[in-house]
């Protein structure tokens, strides 16, 4: 067995409202000395007002190996873009 | 104001710059990156709060009438005719001029000792600062305030390592019993009131510390018992002195590296 602690995968709401983004990771011997080390780790600038902590095994990653068939398809797939209709002008940013 | 006022407010701040300094030694050698940061972390909320008392306390000496100024300048190592600043008490005063408790100059040695003496600390701040909210000093009560947000944080993150090294292995648990018994004498102190803790009682600027100690009593037990820790005896002989300048050897090891480059040169500032 590893002497090493898990690894935990770390994101952080930076405000309100917002979404969780990852952020990065760190090692930690169980969930709540994951939250505390995020929180002295990642939060010590006011970067965040919620943490999420996830045990970095439990995070399933596709396979970079297959990036030719999961995401070239999507390439030449243009009408998937909601860019073919005419905004009314009142409509300024979308 | 007065003199006991001073040192009222000394006592509190030499408690938080002492602890600061000890705790600011694992910098860079922290058992993990992780809590190589937090203890770090900690160690500046400390000096924080030190900064705030030394401030309010050199305010306190600056307005004190010629007389009782040059009265206790020399107590203080400080020259009659010099105006105090936050740093002129951390650096021109010598051991027996500080008033921290004899707890926070212990030394590191390991994780346990380092854990188990910002533990007796951190459930001491918690419920003094709770108390010291309402103070009748306004300054006090606002630097109380803001303080307790982080002892709070400090507890949480002692009690779980005073957990999590009880509850562990065979030789964490041992070495967390060890270092819980070898402070606990040095608990006592947190409780008895000096001259200076008595006169601002009776002002309402000070709490009774024996009301804060059934709690502290207690919370450190409810904690120990989740670690499977044995609780030392609640009368066992108790070390004093710190409040009143009397201090272990390490207090002069301490004052030699924080002091250092005052004291090789006087004055200089960068």
């Amino acid at each position: 067995m590893s002497q090493e602690w898990p690894l935990w995968e770390v994101f952080i709401r930076s405000k309100t409202g917002l979404d969780h983004k990852h952020v990065g990771s760190l090692h930690a011997a169980d969930a709540a000395m994951a939250m505390e080390n995020a929180r002295d780790v990642y939060t010590r600038r006011m970067e965040g007002v919620s943490i999420w902590v996830v045990e970095s095994k439990h995070i399933h990653a596709s396979n970079p190996d297959e990036a030719d068939s999961m995401y070239d398809p999507a390439n030449d797939k243009v009408y998937r873009h909601p860019t073919f209709y005419v905004l009314p002008k009142e409509v300024e940013y979308m | 104001m007065s003199v006991n006022k001073l040192n009222y407010i000394l006592q509190l701040a030499d408690n938080a710059l002492i602890i600061g300094h000890r705790i600011s030694e694992w910098c860079g050698h922290g058992p993990i990156l992780e809590q190589d940061i937090a203890i770090t972390n900690t160690a500046l909320d400390h000096l924080g709060q030190a900064r705030s008392l030394f401030q309010y306390a050199a305010s306190l000496y600056n307005e004190l009438p010629a007389e009782e100024r040059a009265a206790i300048a020399p107590n203080l190592n400080i020259a009659a005719d010099q105006i105090a600043d936050e740093d002129t008490f951390p650096y021109h005063r010598d051991a027996w001029d500080f008033r921290n408790v004899q707890l926070l100059e212990q030394d590191n040695k390991d994780w346990a000792y380092t854990v188990a003496r910002s533990f007796f600390y951190d459930q001491f701040t918690v419920l003094h600062y709770t108390a010291l909210r309402s103070s009748t000093d306004a300054t006090v009560a606002a630097i109380a305030e803001k303080s307790l947000k982080e002892a709070k944080y400090h507890l949480k993150w002692s009690s779980e390592w005073v957990i999590r090294l009880g509850d562990g292995t065979e030789e964490s648990h041992a070495r967390m019993q060890e270092a819980i018994n070898e402070l606990w004498a040095y608990t006592g102190e947190l409780f008895m009131a000096s001259e200076a803790d008595t006169a601002m009682l009776a002002e309402g600027v000070a709490t009774a510390l024996d009301k804060i100690k059934t709690d502290w009593f207690t919370n450190v037990y409810a904690i120990l018992s989740e670690a499977t820790l044995a609780m030392p005896d609640a009368n066992a002989w108790m070390h004093a002195g710190g409040k009143t300048g009397t201090h272990t050897e390490h207090m002069g090891f301490i004052l030699t590296e924080l002091q250092y480059v005052q004291r090789a040169y006087p004055n200089m500032t960068w």
